[in-house]
């Protein structure tokens, strides 16, 4: 078992929080990395660093602290850049997280100061999500459908989890202004096939964007061989801190779009009655940025590159195999998402028969220090598309192990016991 | 938090499904985590008469609405408000509270719920609803 040459105590030993245990000595099991992930010690240092010795603010201090924070700041732009395979650095936007960035493409659309015509919408216009998509990529969509009187359309979800596009030629058309999907489900793990929608909307030449928040961190990207438009996700689920998020968008379409927040050093020049604005990425990066969070973002990004992103995505694909493997031995368990481990992430959502997840989650927490998430994960279309008001789900990530998988299973046991 | 109490009055709800006569019905949810009851109430007087519920959720919600039908079926409405401001109290006390196990009867099986603040709105769902129900029918 393994991916060969990957020493996963080695990587928990670079993660001090993995150490700790829980009052009652109970060690801490963590499973919840879909919802959050953990820090490394290169992380937590490098922000530590930033703030003893160098901080000051960026792109307008001419000090030595501002500039030795600026070139941090835009060291952490280079950094992500690379890590995506962005053409850019300029197309690499920092935002406070996936939810901004993707409600910051929404706003683009539809807006009266915007001349280009793919982002004009209106009745008629169609924007096209999916039913497994987080809140994030669904709300957003839905308020510019009402802003502008356009209609929100959705790709199904089969019952195996995938995404149906067996009615794309129906969905995207003409119509079709924009299609944002995940790329990989946070509840279902399922990693979609994005090329034939893309195919399909590039016919009509609608725009593409991909929720990546469940993605970048666990496996290699390149958005310029993905060949969509917007890419948006977000630093705490890759071990980087919470604050700092990305939006990467192809250079001519940031040109065209408006600025979504207006404020410091997103213009060029100001009088009192108008405003010119400063080239992208800066448009969009109203008042002092998250500083030390891009430092620590960066950081996350050389720790997630040492170890190797290949190597990440073969050991969580080992772990996935190991708990649809075990599931098996647990009758009434019903795992919410495929149950092969083709084109699927590290992340198993199920429920168990007449067992409630907040009664699971609350048991491996107080009993086994097991912590898991447990609810509508923030799909609650994608729970109601299934029957289920919630879901407790087990998400994987680089640090885990397969024991934590027998710790999770031994405690399910429990779980049943007590609920027999 | 999982006291035998609790446990049992999930596994054997107490006076579940809906009822006729009722003078007044409302549904409550938990939006968070989508546990969600409906519950009417038959009032006479100042006699609570019947409480008669349906819902879906975690033990701990589901044994409350259980809990609560038992101690408010057959009693005076006034003894009843008592009970729900003692457990919406001991509920909302963080696990600093102590009970007053003669006001709240079988319901202090719940104490052990305010140490878990995730948890107290599961707790409290039906007996919001229960008050909601019976304000209603006052009017």
């Amino acid at each position: 078992m393994g991916a060969v040459g990957y020493d996963v105590e080695r990587i928990r030993k670079d993660f001090p929080i993995l150490s700790r245990e829980l009052p009652g000595g109970r060690p801490l099991v963590y499973l919840d990395s879909g919802n959050s992930s953990q820090k490394p010690q290169v992380v937590i240092d490098a922000m530590r660093d930033h703030m003893m010795w160098h901080y000051g603010n960026v792109g307008r201090a001419l000090h030595a602290l501002g500039t030795e924070s600026t070139d941090a700041y835009e060291g952490a732009r280079d950094k992500v850049a690379a890590f995506i395979g962005a053409p850019s650095r300029d197309e690499v936007v920092f935002t406070k997280n996936a939810s901004e960035a993707i409600n910051l493409v929404a706003y683009s659309f539809g807006n009266p100061g915007v001349a280009d015509e793919r982002f004009r919408v209106g009745p008629g216009d169609e924007i096209v999500i999916s039913e497994m998509e987080h809140h994030s990529n669904i709300v957003p969509w839905q308020l510019l459908a009402q802003r502008t009187g356009a209609t929100l359309r959705w790709f199904p979800v089969t019952d195996e989890g995938r995404l149906d596009v067996s009615g794309l030629d129906e969905l995207v058309t003409d119509r079709t202004k924009i299609v944002s999907i995940a790329h990989q489900s946070n509840v279902l793990g399922t990693v979609n096939d994005v090329a034939p929608v893309l195919a399909r909307a590039r016919q009509f030449g609608a725009l593409v964007m991909l929720d990546a928040s469940q993605s970048v961190p666990h496996q290699p990207v390149d958005v310029a061989a993905l060949d969509v438009d917007f890419f948006a996700f977000t630093g705490h689920k890759m071990v980087g801190p919470s604050g700092i998020g990305v939006l990467w968008g192809r250079a001519e379409l940031l040109d065209a779009m408006p600025p979504f927040l207006g404020g410091g050093e997103m213009i060029e020049a100001v009088w009192m009655d108008r405003s010119t604005f400063a080239p992208v990425p800066h448009k969009f990066e109203a008042g002092t940025p998250p500083i030390v969070e891009a430092v620590g973002l960066g950081a996350a990004i050389d720790y997630l590159t040492s170890v190797g992103m290949e190597q990440i995505k073969a050991h969580e694909k080992d772990l996935v195999t190991y708990a649809l493997e075990a599931r098996r031995e647990f009758p009434g368990l019903r795992v919410i998402g495929p149950r092969d481990t083709v084109a699927r992430g590290g992340t198993v959502s199920f429920t168990i028969d007449g067992i409630h997840p907040h009664d699971v989650g609350q048991i491996l927490d107080d009993v086994y220090g097991i912590a898991v998430r447990v609810g509508h994960h923030c799909a609650r279309p994608l729970h109601l598309r299934f029957g289920i008001p919630a879901t407790t789900r087990a998400s994987f990530y680089l640090y885990n192990t397969t024991a934590e998988i027998d710790a999770l299973v031994r405690g399910l046991h429990h779980v049943r016991k007590v609920f027999g | 938090m999982y006291q035998e109490l609790i446990l049992e009055h999930y596994k054997h709800p107490q006076g579940r499904g809906l009822r006729e006569p009722f003078d007044t019905e409302v549904h409550h949810v938990n939006p968070t985590c989508g546990d969600e009851v409906t519950m009417r109430v038959k009032v006479d007087g100042d006699q609570v008469l019947d409480v008669s519920y349906d819902g879906q959720g975690c033990s701990i919600s589901q044994a409350a609405a259980s809990v609560l039908h038992e101690l408010t079926t057959g009693a005076t409405v006034e003894k009843t408000l008592a009970v729900v401001d003692e457990f919406t109290r001991l509920m909302q006390g963080r696990g600093q509270v102590e009970a007053n196990e003669d006001v709240l009867g079988d319901a202090v099986a719940f104490a052990g719920v305010a140490k878990f603040p995730a948890r107290v709105k599961c707790a409290l769902l039906a007996w919001m609803a229960y008050k909601d129900a019976v304000v209603r029918s006052q009017v």
